[in-house]
């Protein structure tokens, strides 16, 4: 591999890194806010104005972040990825043209709306354009992850006379069987980051003692939904999901569980570490045929292990097991967090518990590290193919851009990207340290 | 297919510079037009609600090529790294600084932003500018079908007067959209600067006109060939004048018309004399992408066009509740996000 694929590969992957951050949030948080504005137009209530005001003044500080860090991403295709855009901008210039005209102009137009429009538009009108926006960011997530299923699995193409990849049938790659559980998987992820970024903050007014109705608004409404979702995360979306994994992409499923030999009854791995070079799994503490179990629904199934594929097919091995183990491992605690938070809500200590809200407080930063693990997995298990076996990743660069060009844009990008990641984090707290309008109309600066 | 997506290129292009350009011209006139601190955060709410749908439309124009014309975007994107890399990076700031000021009520920290702000708008207008007098003038393409664009060859004289036309353009642009959002102080010195600014824009299009024809001639071929293309710089014309009598006559909306028209006109005018070619190779003119070598399958054109249209016809619609919601003069009072 080159020094100039590396560098592009470390520009994307840290720039799409940071980007995704966002997203995270703004995809989770927008049906949250909807559920806020439905409340409050049809009770009545300003408290639930004043909990959608504050959780949009948080939407809105990610939504730019979100769109600031994410027009590099369809720079970056052309910018460094010239022989990926030249040979596959047939097709995913069609599920990206989707997002732009479908839902990067009806999330940005109504958003203008939601921030600058209370007071000036009906209240009916400003209660659509959250549902608008939520609407726009996740039609935005359902044609990313479609550009992003076919390259994982790539369906409804055709190869044309210069070799480049064209459209075969539009709907056979919106019907994509990787598709819908992969973005089932990514939304539900967002929402599950959200609900505890919601219990998080109304657990700190809470141990505060600011707030407090707020408070135990927040706290309620994320444990709740987060424990629902904690949940799905696990089942059906991530186990629908690793299961087309297991059928079209074994060698991926494989290094993620660091299964070298091909085994019937194959164990589910817990710890160890994977060693490439021993092709082994080092120190294990193995669950005997669950691996077996969870990929085919029987505990005697085979299942590949990397040592039955030539070397140059792996992905990095020690990368996808930890990422997978990561996220993994992170999605186990959140579900127990939460589920124990639905126990206590059930004894009605929810709000008093000052140690469970401390573990709350806490937890913030767990899901935003689960999912990016989880894409982890997804990008670096899917090497060496960019596309998955039509195309690989070191034959997508730009060829007329040299590695000292990258790497001097990876250091601009890495300067820029500190900065503007303290300031947010710092604009963030600021929005919480002030917290929600105690007055329903006390919003003029 | 292939000149059908090249007149869609060019539709969205000329969305994007109408539409971002006066936000971008906004943004070059907020220091100088707006003095303190009400007056900045009316220039701000102006564009508030808008601009970054507006920037969407650069994201179609883009996204549009990869599309239609996979080719011509791996080579241009490519090719340009370092000057495009550039643009992304004010882009960035612009929008950073937008959301950035309102957080804090300090006026240090709002001037720094404001500056930030205008400075990037300002340089991006430029860079616009610049941008097109070199895809109009051609490069090199090599052998492979790739080619290396180099900072002293991209900032060439024709190239950099483009460059502050397109600024002086878009600031004027900006300044009647100034005049129809606000009154009082900030009103009067935007119509001032728009008188000002009209006069170097008018000289500019004389002078750009005249350089096109000594400098570029290879731009009017299609010109000569299809005389009747020639009513679309006189539209230029037309607008430049139009829009004077609206300025003396303070009717800014009109004006804000003309300068639209007068950004669409001069966009088509070069796309006219640009077509066929996407990327234009100099000095081996063989080399270069056209609408029929560059395009993708004609079946994806046709498929992408069955979803474009009704896609756009739903953008006009919301666009369009949206600037009647913020219709008339931006008050501070209610709604106020920044």
């Amino acid at each position: 591999m080159t020094d100039s694929v590396i560098a592009d590969r470390i520009q994307f992957t840290f720039t799409i890194m940071f980007h995704y951050l966002f997203p995270i949030l703004t995809m989770g948080l927008a049906p949250l806010i909807v559920v806020l504005k439905t409340l409050e137009l049809r009770r009545g209530d300003a408290r639930y104005g004043a909990a959608a005001r504050f959780w949009t003044r948080i939407f809105a500080l990610n939504f730019a972040m979100g769109v600031i860090t994410g027009i590099p991403m369809e720079f970056q295709f052309g910018t460094n990825w010239a022989q990926f855009s030249a040979f596959a901008g047939g097709i995913i210039g069609q599920t990206l043209g989707l997002e732009g005209v479908f839902s990067f102009f009806l999330e940005s137009t109504f958003l203008g709306i939601l921030l600058f429009g209370e007071g000036r538009v009906s209240p009916r009108l400003h209660w659509l354009s959250s549902v608008l926006v939520a609407a726009g960011a996740w039609l935005s997530g359902l044609f990313i992850t479609a550009t992003n299923a076919w390259m994982q699995h790539p369906v409804g193409y055709r190869v044309a006379a210069d070799g480049t990849v064209q459209i075969g049938s539009l709907a056979a790659l919106l019907g994509n069987p990787f598709l819908w559980w992969q973005y089932a998987h990514v939304m539900n992820g967002a929402v599950l980051s959200a609900a505890v970024v919601m219990a998080s903050v109304g657990a700190y007014y809470l141990l505060a003692g600011r707030h407090l109705e707020f408070g135990r608004l927040s706290v309620a409404m994320g444990v709740g939904v987060g424990a629902v979702f904690a949940l799905t995360q696990l089942f059906p979306t991530g186990d629908m999901n690793s299961r087309n994994v297991t059928a079209y992409q074994p060698v991926k499923l494989a290094a993620m569980e660091g299964l070298f030999e091909t085994r019937y009854g194959a164990p589910l791995a817990i710890l160890g570490m994977p060693s490439t070079t021993e092709h082994r799994l080092l120190d294990p503490v193995e669950v005997p045929d669950v691996l077996s179990y969870v990929a085919y629904g029987s505990f005697r199934a085979e299942v590949k292990g990397l040592n039955d594929y030539p070397e140059a097919e792996w992905p990095l091995v020690q990368l996808t097991y930890y990422a997978y183990h990561i996220m993994v491992g992170l999605g186990t605690m959140l579900i127990a967090a939460l589920l124990l938070g639905v126990a206590l809500w059930w004894r009605g200590a929810l709000f008093a518990s000052r140690w469970f809200l401390w573990i709350l407080l806490l937890l913030l930063p767990f899901p935003y590290i689960a999912n990016e693990a989880g894409w982890v997995v997804s990008e670096v298990g899917r090497q060496p193919w960019l596309v998955y076996g039509l195309l690989r990743t070191v034959a997508g660069v730009s060829p007329n851009v040299a590695a000292g060009e990258t790497i001097f844009t990876v250091l601009g990008f890495a300067g820029m990207y500190a900065l503007l990641g303290v300031l947010t984090v710092f604009l963030a707290i600021l929005i919480v340290l002030r917290g929600p309008d105690e007055g329903p109309m006390e919003r003029a600066r | 297919m292939g000149t059908f997506w090249f007149i869609v290129l060019a539709v969205l292009l000329v969305g994007y510079a109408v539409l971002d350009g006066f936000d971008i011209g906004v943004g070059a006139l907020h220091l100088t037009v707006a003095r303190n601190d009400a007056e900045r955060r009316t220039v701000l709410n102006a564009i508030g609600p808008v601009w970054d749908a507006n920037e969407v439309w650069l994201l179609g124009v883009g996204v549009g090529a990869l599309l239609a014309f996979p080719r011509a975007f791996a080579v241009g994107f490519s090719g340009f790294y370092l000057p495009l890399m550039i643009v992304l990076w004010l882009l960035m700031g612009r929008g950073i600084a937008l959301e950035f000021r309102h957080h804090i009520a300090d006026p240090l920290w709002q001037g720094a932003w404001d500056v930030v702000f205008s400075v990037s708008s300002l340089l991006l207008a430029v860079l616009y500018g610049v941008a097109i007098g070199n895809i109009v003038t051609g490069v090199p393409i090599d052998e492979h079908g790739w080619f290396q664009g180099l900072f002293a060859s991209l900032l060439n004289p024709y190239a950099l007067v483009m460059g502050v036309f397109s600024l002086a353009l878009l600031m004027l642009h900006g300044a009647y959209y100034l005049c129809v959002k606000t009154d009082g102080a900030l009103h009067e010195r935007a119509h001032l600067a728009a008188g000002r600014l009209w006069s170097i824009v008018a000289m500019l299009v004389v002078v750009l006109t005249v350089a096109t024809f000594v400098l570029r001639p290879g731009l009017l071929g299609n010109y000569w060939a299809y005389p009747v293309w020639l009513l679309v710089p006189l539209a230029a014309g037309w607008c430049v004048v139009a829009m004077w009598r609206a300025h003396d006559r303070r009717r800014h909306g009109a004006a804000f018309l003309a300068s639209s028209g007068l950004i669409a006109a001069l966009l088509v005018a070069t796309a006219v004399g640009a077509y066929p070619y996407l990327l234009r190779s100099r000095p081996f003119p063989e080399r270069s992408l056209t609408v029929a070598n560059a395009a993708a399958s004609p079946a994806g054109l046709i498929a992408a066009a069955f979803w474009l249209i009704p896609g756009v016809v739903l953008i006009l619609a919301y666009q369009i509740v949206a600037y009647r919601a913020f219709a008339g003069k931006v008050r501070l009072d209610g709604g106020a996000h920044y």
